[in-house]
């Protein structure tokens, strides 16, 4: 994008000036379209955030903003995870808190008095459009500015990228897809220049992902994954070393400094790929180096002397690392990242993974859903990456393999897909249009002069065609030589009069379609944008832009809103002691304490099983084994979400099989079996007497046949199995206007009366002793 | 009857004491009518004074005992002149007034005559007092099916230090239930209406105490902090933000809140409590949102009109007694109508004081006028007292921040809604002040943008 005019003529001058201009304010526009597509949800619903993670970074910006970065790191959370609470500041990955907090310190600091919330709120938004520009960047290295412009303009409304970042999405991948796309830009610049000053920034892009998400693996994963693609096919060069060996250092140092990471930077299974290439780049370049001050034969006896004490002590470093990996009990992997590697592992193991519904595998409609066309145009990007093979189409290429596979194990990580197929797909719709056109103007040409100047006329029309898409793959190869330009931006420019080019003229030559297919194609394309461009506008207006925490359903008389959730987390936050503890299912933890400002038992982290697996273990059983599980743990109210009044399915009677197994996973008295009959999972008369008597069906149906006299649930579709019962230990305080939250208070401990006092004691001596022991851990 | 009893001790006490000025006051008849059928308690009072001493008064008092004067919320006073069909009211000015001798912390108004009543002259007062604060729920907390119960404690006769000859007082409670009174004969009840009197000729400070329970289900909305925020733009708008902490200043709800009884049983079940408000706000009113700290509350209706806009909203859920909510409602009004230039250049606001939303509270009121920046010598012109103070505000990229007239006032009903003003000078020339900066700021990225690019500068040339 350099002014700087080359040694052509005045007009190619002016028309690359022109050209500048244009992208200019293409990316302009693309960033435009990036940031209002995601304004469906503010304009539709309202500017508020969204869901359940977001309400915690939100509350977490609140806090920093403040109290100050320095209070921040120090945060102990005493307000969740009650009794032990959460080191806040070690514990979570500040990337996209540090930057909504230094947005809004900087708007304030210019007098623009914007709240911590709208500043939440519209994060997401402005940085897709970052993102659409990294994009845009990124695609140019590898394929020229055409394509970079197309990959940035899908990327912009790819649906599955905005299912994550529409305004009010407040979570780290907000920030973290556009880190993402970044680090992989300057990564591949520094590959394509050799720039150590690419490097340095390259390691600190790294250094923002690894803040801003636990993602961060994925990068130096992939990367070492490409170093050592790029040895074993012979790509290995001084660039290779460069944009490698500077990233694995200092990117290291560096992730380690951040709270959350330290020191599992080098001791987790995570990073050992990267350590592993990082010394056989070492053993590469020594290799190159000593190949290049001896004779042939020289270095053939060299190498086989240093072949032979290079295996023993690879073996030696092997055994090393096999012997630490095994000695821990994981093997040093966490389990999400087993899960990914091992598909069955976590729904074996660890069922509150499994219990996540964006941790299952996706779905094939899912696929359409997220990235629609792209899914048919990735192949074709491949198949021009592959035309010709530079080491930068290479990484994109490898991007796009191992993010389907990551993709198809966790529907969440089709995230980190949709950039790959972008750029791919964009790759793609370039490379079309180029022939395309190529070949009408070409065929016009043809048809205007005489026979003889055909040939002519084709270089002529095909050179500015090479000059910005297929002449700039070659700058990737070439680069090599020309180190002394040390300013990317200028060697843009270079005239394209390498002798590769012409050799490209030869094989456009070939590539010259027949008009009418030319034309037909390019209609036919168009569609397929056009049909992309609806897909994304709908998905991004009515799939994807609900905020969650309302509902909302059309009927004959307008909208009706279900704000329920809101109401009752306004109810606790008004109506209840500021210290009272709230026990719900994991869920509403962060809402609770964000909306609501109530201590809560445990909360989204799900960082501590065993306690959530007591909340499963209370809600599943008997109410007074229940209420001496929540008394034991401070707690005062007890709140359930229940669909089955206006056919709500996502509830906690929906969920309650997770916090049966859960439970029943640390706590074996509760097992799977006893609230399934047959195998089926019901609430109706049939259902087994330990699932009528468990706390979580009380609380969800007290007084519930009394809405209509029958009982009917309407997202079980059946009526209730028990439909009158009295609540003993708990007494209703609230439930909101649509019955969607319920919440109960413990009532307060009976006075001891001398007799009964006796006859209980003779009761729980008798053998019970035990088991109430086991089933209640805090006391 | 012991409560007779010591209403005389009290007069003969009180009679005793000697008020030199104040005997030259007779009030001839006296005729109170309090309304309890709110929670705002409102007493009119009609006095016929009559000047009996020897030289001209120019002004009376108005008794009012410990208990009620902390919670008076206004008292106003009109003179009224000529017969039945054209009468003529004059308003009079009332002043709260202290008395070096007042028996038992008695709080004094003085109402000044439009002219000095001369002697053997006499004049017609309507008075009318506002308390609130003033019913006291018994029993203290109630569940959910049952309906509120108050004390409302007064005198059966009118607190004065004046001589009455003769007087009545009417209680209106707003059903006919009522489950006691205290009986000072005569005394008796009809319907919604409670009789005390007449009474002849009662000595000055007579004291009659009386209570009366009574049920009183209407919405005892109290906002215990409001703050208003008016923000005024030369661009053409005022923009107006309303910070609420609204309670249930009733008997508190006890033990469980059943939604199924609320909803299917509504006439028996939570009467007590209320769940739409009304707020009434300027005409012309647009933009207008209702919110809360955790987003906007979507229950609320707009109807605007020529008079008057209503906005009806709904709290999140509904107040039982003791239950709080917090909510902002903010709008937008055309300048033109509120803003005016006063014959001396200068520019002044003219806005409605107190709370827009019907038949409730303020416990504490702060109202901001934001100026806008590089307004000059502000000031703020009531019918009544409150505190003023001077605040500064930086809002949108402001860099000397602008004036923020502060006005606080305790203890506001809706008859505080009337007219103020606040005058301040300001130069035009001020509003250009931030689309000049924000194009020189432009103007600056696009200057440093082309000195880049055409300033090379690589150290070897190529």
């Amino acid at each position: 994008m350099a002014m700087s005019p080359p040694p052509g003529t005045s007009s190619s001058a002016m028309r690359n000036a022109f050209g500048t201009v244009l992208s200019a304010l293409i990316l302009l526009l693309i960033g435009v379209l990036a940031f209002s597509i995601r304004l469906f949800s503010v304009i539709k619903y309202e500017s508020v955030i969204h869901e359940f993670d977001p309400y915690f970074n939100y509350r977490v910006t609140q806090f920093l903003s403040k109290n100050g970065i320095y209070e921040f790191w120090n945060w102990f959370d005493d307000r969740t995870w009650y009794p032990l609470g959460r080191v806040i500041g070690g514990t979570v990955y500040p990337g996209l808190t540090l930057t909504a907090g230094t947005i809004w310190w900087a708007l304030n600091a210019i007098n623009i008095p914007l709240s911590v919330e709208t500043v939440c709120v519209f994060t997401a938004p402005v940085f897709s459009a970052f993102a659409s520009w990294a994009t845009y960047l990124l695609t140019k290295e590898v394929k020229g500015s055409g394509a970079g412009l197309a990959a940035a303009a899908l990327l912009a409304m790819v649906p599955s990228y905005i299912s994550r970042s529409v305004a009010g999405s407040y979570d780290n991948e907000a920030v973290a897809i556009f880190a993402l796309i970044f680090t992989f830009y300057l990564y591949i610049k520094t590959l394509n220049t050799g720039s150590l000053f690419y490097a340095t920034l390259n390691a600190i892009a790294y250094f923002y992902m690894v803040c801003s998400w636990g993602g961060y693996t994925f990068i130096i994963n992939l990367i070492p994954m490409h170093v050592l693609l790029c040895i074993v096919t012979g790509r290995y060069s001084p660039r290779l070393y460069i944009a490698y060996a500077p990233l694995v250092v200092l990117g290291t140092l560096l992730a380690a400094l951040v709270p959350v990471v330290g020191f599992n930077a080098v001791l987790t299974s995570e990073h050992f790929a990267s350590f592993l290439v990082f010394i056989i780049i070492h053993v590469v370049a020594l290799v190159y180096y000593i190949k290049g001050i001896l004779s042939p034969k020289m270095f053939k006896v060299a190498v086989t002397l240093v072949v032979s004490i290079g295996l023993v002590v690879c073996l030696i470093v092997v055994a090393v690392l096999v012997a630490l990996v095994a000695s821990s009990p994981t093997g040093g992997w966490s389990g999400r990242s087993l899960s990914l590697l091992d598909p069955t592992y976590a729904s074996k193991y660890i069922p509150i993974i499994a219990s996540v519904s964006e941790h299952q595998p996706p779905t094939w409609p899912s696929y359409f859903m997220d990235i629609n066309v792209l899914a048919f145009l990735v192949p074709a990007g491949i198949i021009a990456c592959f035309s010709p093979l530079s080491d930068a189409s290479s990484f994109v290429v490898l991007y796009i393999v191992m993010s389907v596979y990551f993709s198809g194990v966790m529907v969440r990580l089709m995230l980190v897909l949709a950039p790959a197929a972008c750029i791919m797909s964009g790759i793609a719709l370039s490379q079309a249009f180029d022939v395309f056109t190529a070949s009408i103007k070409y065929q016009l040409g043809r048809s205007a002069n005489s026979k003889d100047d055909a040939e002519d006329n084709t270089s002529t029309n095909n050179a500015p065609k090479d000059d910005s898409s297929s002449g700039k793959t070659d700058k990737g190869e070439e680069v090599a030589k020309e180190r002394s330009s040390k300013k990317g931006k200028k060697k843009e420019r270079e005239p394209a009069d390498k002798p590769s080019v012409k050799s490209k003229i030869a094989k456009k030559r070939v590539l010259v379609l027949p008009l009418e297919a030319s034309i037909v194609a390019l209609l036919l394309l168009i569609m397929l944008g056009a049909f992309y461009v609806i897909h994304c506008v709908w998905a991004a207006a009515e799939a994807y832009s609900a905020p969650s925490i309302v509902l909302t359903s059309q009927s004959r008389d307008g909208l009706h809103v279900f704000d329920d959730f809101r109401e009752s987390y306004a109810w606790l936050s008004h109506n209840t002691d500021v210290d009272d503890k709230v026990a719900s299912w994991w869920d509403y933890g962060y809402q609770t304490t964000a909306m609501a400002n109530r201590t809560v038992i445990v909360d989204n982290n799900t960082w501590n099983n065993t306690h959530i697996a007591t909340v499963g273990t209370a809600m599943s059983s008997p109410e007074k084994a229940a209420w001496e599980i929540f008394n034991s743990l401070d707690v005062k109210y007890v709140l359930v979400v229940f669909g089955g009044l206006i056919g709500y399915p996502s509830d906690d009677i929906n969920k309650f099989l997770w916090m049966v197994r859960i439970g029943g996973g640390v706590f074996p008295h509760i097992k799977e079996a006893d609230y399934l009959r047959d195998g089926n999972y019901r609430i109706d008369s049939e259902a087994t007497p330990t699932m009528l008597n468990c706390l979580m069906y009380k609380l969800s149906y007290y007084r519930f046949v009394e809405t209509d006299g029958k009982g009917y649930d309407r997202v079980r579709r059946t009526e209730i199995g028990k439909k009158n019962f009295k609540l003993t230990h708990f007494e209703e305080v609230f439930t909101s206007h649509h019955w969607m939250v319920r919440i109960y208070k413990l009532k307060p401990q009976k006075n001891r009366i001398r007799g009964r006092a006796k006859k209980l004691k003779l009761k729980t001596s008798s053998g019970l002793d035990s088991k109430a022991a086991k089933k209640n851990p805090w006391i | 009857m012991a409560a007779r009893n010591w209403i005389f001790a009290v007069a003969v006490f009180l009679s005793l004491s000697t008020f030199s000025s104040a005997q030259d006051l007779q009030i001839v008849n006296a005729e109170r009518r309090i309304d309890l059928s709110s929670h705002i308690v409102k007493a009119f009072l009609t006095l016929k004074v009559e000047n009996i001493g020897k030289d001209p008064a120019a002004d009376m008092l108005l008794a009012f005992p410990p208990t009620q004067i902390k919670n008076l919320a206004m008292v106003q006073a009109l003179a009224v002149t000529g017969k039945k069909k054209k009468k003529i009211y004059l308003p009079l000015d009332v002043k709260p007034s202290e008395q070096p001798d007042a028996p038992n912390d008695a709080g004094y108004f003085l109402v000044s005559f439009a002219t000095p009543l001369g002697p053997g002259e006499a004049v017609t007062l309507e008075v009318l007092y506002i308390l609130t604060h003033s019913l006291e729920p018994f029993p203290v907390e109630i569940t959910q099916s049952e309906s509120q119960l108050v004390y409302y404690r007064d005198s059966a006769v009118v607190l004065s230090p004046y001589r009455i000859k003769q007087q009545t007082t009417f209680f209106k409670t707003p059903s006919t239930r009522v489950e006691s009174f205290t009986s000072v004969e005569p005394a008796n009840r009809a319907g919604k209406e409670i009789k005390y009197g007449a009474y002849e000729d009662r000595a000055p400070y007579s004291y009659a105490p009386v209570i009366v329970h009574f049920e009183n289900n209407s919405p005892f909305a109290v906002v215990e902090e409001l703050v208003r925020e008016i923000e005024i733009s030369h661009w053409g708008s005022l923009q107006i933000t309303e910070n609420y902490r609204l309670t249930h200043g009733g008997a508190r709800h006890k033990g469980v809140f059943s939604r199924v009884e609320y909803q299917s049983r509504r006439s028996i079940s939570g009467s007590s409590s209320f769940n739409a408000l009304l707020a009434v706000l300027p005409p012309r009113v647009n933009s207008v949102y209702y919110r809360d700290n955790i987003g906007n509350i979507s229950t609320s209706h707009l109807r605007t009109g020529f008079k008057k806009s209503e906005l009806e909203f709904e709290p999140r859920y509904p107040l039982f007694g003791g239950w709080k909510a917090t909510f902002i409602i903010g709008y937008r009004v055309p300048l033109e109508d509120y803003l005016f230039e006063a014959p001396d250049g200068r520019r002044y606001l003219n806005f409605t004081f107190g709370c827009p939303l019907v038949e409730t509270i303020v416990n504490k009121l702060t109202l901001k006028v934001v100026l806008p920046e590089g307004s000059k010598d502000p000031s703020a012109v009531l019918p009544f007292a409150v505190n003023q103070d001077l605040q500064v505000k930086y809002s949108y990229l402001d860099i000397v921040g602008r004036t923020v007239v502060v006005l606080q006032k305790d203890n506001v009903v809706p008859t505080h809604n009337v007219p103020f003003q606040v005058y301040y000078t300001f130069k035009p020339i001020y509003m250009l002040a931030e689309p000049l900066m924000l194009v020189s700021a432009f103007f600056f990225v696009f200057v440093t943008s082309l000195a880049y690019v055409h300033i090379d500068l690589n150290i070897v040339k190529k």
